[in-house]
């Protein structure tokens, strides 16, 4: 059975490139970076597998394999699944792109999902969420709720993905609230619970009463907590143990939609590549729930501008904007296109700090 | 940029935080080393001390229980490297090394049920009008009792080693375990106390960071802190002292670091991030270019000891 | 009362015995582990052990991946058997395999897209060589000047260079067409960069040969060449050295450049090849690691080279029963630990003789 459906692929990899036919058990597999037990970026696309699994039922099996470095490990790892007679692998961050490529070339009837990457391939499809669909809401809460006009932002590297985020936010912040201000630390690390603790510290010793964050622990929640009067936004995860306050809202990563859809295609054999940036409309970014310390007026603010991205009549980076050294970027009314978006790496005109390097 | 924003206060309250977890493995570390002991392990025994210490604190819902089980966790673990090391003669480096990586996968596989939630609270403690104080107030009087007693630990570590007699013989055994044996001293039984004694302060140290400092259990949380400590000990030339000192520099460059970013100061991360480390290169060689002054180093660290002959 | 008894000379017959004695240790205790988790013992054992060299599906695919695996840790842990057998204490090979593949990949980036690869790889090779060599000459040359203990100081230089490796990727050596992204561009896609296979489906790349090279000649050195001599004698009593007239300085400079240098080659064939590209966690402890290689192997050649495969083999085995048998990777690593202190244990037997009763008066 295995040998005919090798055969079956590869004619129709020779043909169709990439388009499988419809089975009746698909076998998913999912490569991480992290553990799944971080709590963060690695445990929610392990629960977009679970998700699978109990969408699927018997007709699904999932394997993964959690902490693989990018690089060597990471080809050989997806090798090996793919030789373990998976049917589609998704590899789960964004230095798994050259890997993905160089084993989907060797397994024509296997398809591949990489996330956040822009290398496709016939059997290569990407996928990434507009996380700063989610961010423009948590600028506008952040916006109104700031006494001391000062917010601050942990942020992790300075790629596209972090900086348009921090864009995203302050544009919102700054239509609500002109005096607003950010302070931006750039931690160089995705995870480090000790230093985003620091970092949120030292944000809030320098008047800081919103601390926004790109990095994946809640210790930054935890220093707010202490600190008082501090407000969070759940990153990754819902952190709802820190709800009602400091935690106000979250952003959630929530890829079981996505997940599944792309699971149902194999066995319909109707997958073909393609490349997904999904927002809020689709679900794969949640706004998690705006708590009672917000005003009503606000969060009705804040769900007003939710709907509006998830029903299109909204984008977040519309014009007039001006890049940080005043030149115009956006005309009136004028929408970012996603080339743009994807490799951003200036910030808006209002924004004081410096893009390191 | 705004430097008036950082307040200096603030930054040394802030400091001595960020800097415990360091300097209470360091201490440990210091003293297995003093012993003629190198435990390359202490990243491994924080680790595994962080995930003891969060179990049972969530479970008893004591904080206290919880960093004495820290405490138990990382003494236990160091026994395994005492064992290797003292009774069955292997080799240290190697051995601390597997420690930590034996540790990193413990403390993951017991950590699995305590991802996202929230410890019980460890309060500040309460010196009521002191805390008042200007400037003083803020700096000495508004921490938890750990960072506290990590200072005691600092002057406690100090005196016992340098005025009585067990740090007399501790010292001894570190110098030259032949001649602390000829004298009638068990060289592996002392060894073994002072490795249990490391491997507890190190847990303690973890547990600080996932109880107080962070606090959350998360895999791989402490992040390197076990290697900045052995770091510290060599910086601190081995003395109590000087560790408080080394660890409050790494944790101030840190602190600092994240100050200015936080002042608008675009800080080139990377290079001050390095210079703990350089500095502490830097302070080795002036130390042991002073041929007439010792370099602090235990005589037997790292060597095998068996009592054949 | 049970003691240990020095032998007069290591029992050849334990030396031998004790490994196999130690990976039946780690099953069992292993196969305690897995059960408490959950998991059928023999099937994962199995798993590990035994799939990787011989499972149908994987097989073909995963035995070569061992060489790749156990290449770098060979190379380098050759290169410190040297030094740890005269007492010198190289433990920073990490810093040194990441500066050396900076400095080659650097120099073939310089290059980019010129297309010359007998001049661009063989430059790229000394380039890696040379930069492992240097920074290894710091905390050799702080010793013989300064006697700053060399432990230290090559393992402080470990963080250096993971903050240059980061500052790198994301500053000097990005790759300007990567979206913004850190890493550097993947020298597997320049030809006259690329450190292919050798024959093809082997996994045999530059970099395992120059392993079996350094195995070969650190066999020579150690048992024909005065230097392999000078080594061991400057470890066991370098007094004894200094009256034979070695001059342990040039030993201290000569053992960290030869350490250095293979963990700089290790690094640039592994950037080159395996890995493909300076990222901010390109270093993945291979220099550590290979510390624990070097032991297993008893500081031997042939001994480390075994060491280096069986520590693959724990490695591929293991991802295997990851995805396979649902195990946690940090089950793995338990087991991987476990595996290394029984081998570190029962290195005893080889040393000493166990005798049970008192000691007798003499």
């Amino acid at each position: 059975m295995r040998k005919l459906n090798f055969f079956v692929g590869l004619v129709l990899a020779a043909g169709l490139a990439g388009a499988a036919t419809a089975q009746d058990t698909v076998k998913a597999g999912f490569i991480y970076v992290g553990p799944i037990g971080d709590g963060g970026w690695t445990y929610e696309h392990d629960q977009g597998r679970l998700a699978v699994e109990e969408a699927f039922g018997d007709k699904v099996e999932t394997i993964y394999q959690e902490s693989v470095p990018e690089g060597a490990d990471a080809e050989r790892a997806l090798t090996q699944m793919a030789l373990s007679g998976a049917d589609i692998i998704f590899t789960t961050s964004f230095g798994y792109m050259d890997p993905t490529i160089n084993v989907a070339a060797k397994f024509p009837n296997v398809v591949f999902e990489h996330a956040t990457g822009y290398k496709r391939a016939a059997n290569v499809s990407t996928y990434s969420a507009r996380f700063y669909e989610g961010r423009a809401i948590q600028g506008l809460i952040a916006g109104h709720m700031t006494k001391t006009n000062k917010i601050g932002y942990i942020a992790s590297f300075p790629i596209p993905e972090v900086i348009r985020g921090i864009n995203a936010a302050y544009i919102h912040a700054k239509k609500v609230n002109p005096d607003v201000e950010f302070s931006i630390i750039w931690a160089y690390t995705w995870f480090d619970p000790a230093k985003e603790a620091d970092a949120a510290t030292a944000l809030i010793e320098q008047g800081a009463d919103v601390i926004l964050q790109h990095t994946d622990s809640t210790a930054p929640q935890a220093a707010a907590e202490k600190a008082g009067g501090v407000i969070t936004f759940g990153q990754a995860s819902d952190m709802g143990e820190y709800a009602p306050l400091p935690r106000v809202s979250s952003i959630i990563d929530n890829w079981a939609p996505y997940y599944i859809d792309r699971v149902q295609a194999v066995m319909d054999g109707t997958w073909e590549s393609k490349d997904t940036w999904d927002g809020i409309a689709p679900g794969m970014v949640k706004i998690g729930e705006i708590t009672d310390a917000v005003p009503a007026e606000v969060k009705a603010d804040a769900l007003a501008l939710r709907d509006a991205i998830a029903a299109g009549d909204y984008h977040p980076f519309t014009g007039p904007l001006n890049k940080q050294d005043g030149s115009a970027w956006l005309a009136e009314g004028e929408t970012a296109d996603d080339g743009t978006l994807a490799g951003m790496n200036f910030y808006v005109e209002g924004l004081t700090a410096q893009i390191p390097n | 940029m705004d430097f008036s924003a950082i307040n200096p206060t603030v930054l040394i309250a802030s400091l001595m935080v960020a800097s415990t977890p360091i300097l209470l493995a360091a201490l440990g570390e210091l003293i297995v080393e003093k012993a003629g002991v190198l435990n390359l392990g202490v990243e491994g025994m924080m680790i595994t001390g962080a995930v003891c210490g969060f179990a049972v604190a969530v479970e008893s819902g004591s904080p206290w229980l919880g960093f004495l089980a820290a405490m138990a966790g990382g003494a236990v673990l160091a026994l395994l490297f005492g064992v290797l090391t003292q009774l069955l003669l292997s080799n240290q480096v190697a051995t601390g090394l597997a420690l930590t990586l034996f540790g990193l996968g413990l403390s993951a596989l017991i950590g699995q049920g305590y991802i996202g939630i929230k410890p019980p609270p460890v309060g500040d403690v309460n010196f009521g009008p002191l805390a008042d104080i200007p400037v003083l107030g803020r700096i000495l009087f508004r921490h938890d009792i750990i960072v506290y007693f990590s200072l005691a630990m600092v002057a406690g570590t100090w005196w016992w080693l340098k005025s009585t007699r067990a740090g007399l013989i501790l010292r001894a055994v570190g110098e030259s375990h032949e001649a602390a044996h000829a004298l009638g001293y068990n060289v592996i039984g002392i060894r073994l106390a002072a490795i249990a004694f490391g491997g507890a302060m190190a847990g303690l140290g973890g547990a600080y960071l996932s109880l107080i400092r962070v606090p959350q259990w998360t895999e791989g949380m402490t992040a390197g802190a076990g290697w900045i400590a052995l770091a510290i000990v060599v910086f601190a030339s081995w003395r109590a002292g000087r560790v408080l000192l080394g660890a409050y520099l790494f944790g101030g460059v840190t602190v600092l670091q994240l100050n200015l970013q936080a002042a608008g100061l675009a800080v080139p991360v990377e290079y001050l991030s390095m210079s703990p480390y350089l500095i502490t290169i830097l302070v080795l060689v002036i130390m042991s270019s002073d041929r007439r002054k010792a370099l602090g180093a235990p005589a037997s660290l790292g060597r095998v000891f068996h009592a054949s002959s | 009362m049970i003691r240990l008894e020095r032998r007069p000379t290591p029992s050849r017959l334990w030396a031998a015995a004790t490994p196999i004695l130690a990976v039946v240790l780690t099953m069992i205790a292993g196969g305690i582990l897995f059960a408490i988790l959950g998991k059928d013992p023999l099937e994962a054992i199995r798993t590990i052990f035994w799939d990787p060299l011989f499972n149908e599906q994987f097989a073909s695919y995963s035995r070569p991946q061992l060489l790749v695996k156990a290449g770098p840790l060979i190379l380098i842990a050759i290169g410190l058997s040297l030094g740890f057998r005269a007492g010198v204490w190289n433990i920073g090979a990490e810093g040194q395999y990441i500066i050396g593949a900076i400095c080659g990949a650097a120099v073939g980036l310089a290059f980019y897209p010129m297309e010359a690869r007998w001049m661009i790889f063989p430059l790229m090779v000394i380039a890696g060589g040379l930069g492992g060599l240097l920074w290894a000459m710091i905390p050799a040359i702080l010793r013989t000047r300064f006697n700053t203990n060399e432990i230290l100081v090559s393992l402080l230089l470990v963080y250096v260079a993971e903050q240059l490796l980061a500052s790198m990727a994301l500053g000097a050596l990005r790759n300007p067409e990567g979206g913004g992204f850190p890493g550097s561009r993947n020298l597997q896609q320049y030809p006259s960069a690329a450190n292919v296979e050798l024959i093809s489906g082997t996994g045999m790349h530059w970099g395992v040969a120059a392993a079996f090279i350094a195995v070969i000649v650190a066999y020579v050195l150690l048992t024909r060449h005065t230097l392999g001599f000078q080594a061991r004698l400057l470890g066991q009593s370098p007094r004894a050295a200094r009256f034979a007239g070695v001059s342990p300085n040039r030993l201290v400079l000569i053992c960290m450049a030869i350490s250095g240098g293979l963990a700089g080659l290790a690094g640039l064939f592994e950037v080159t090849g395996p890995a493909g590209q300076i990222s901010i966690d390109f270093n993945s402890g291979y220099g550590f690691t290979a510390i624990i290689v070097a032991f297993l192997g008893r500081l031997h050649p042939i001994g480390i080279l075994l060491a280096g495969l069986l520590m693959a083999l724990t490695y591929i085995g293991g991802e295997l029963a990851q995805f396979m048998l649902g195990l946690p990777s940090a089950a793995i690593q338990l087991f991987q630990g476990m595996l290394l202190f029984f081998l570190l244990a029962v290195d005893v037997l080889s040393n000493f003789r166990i005798r049970i009763g008192r000691r007798e008066v003499a």
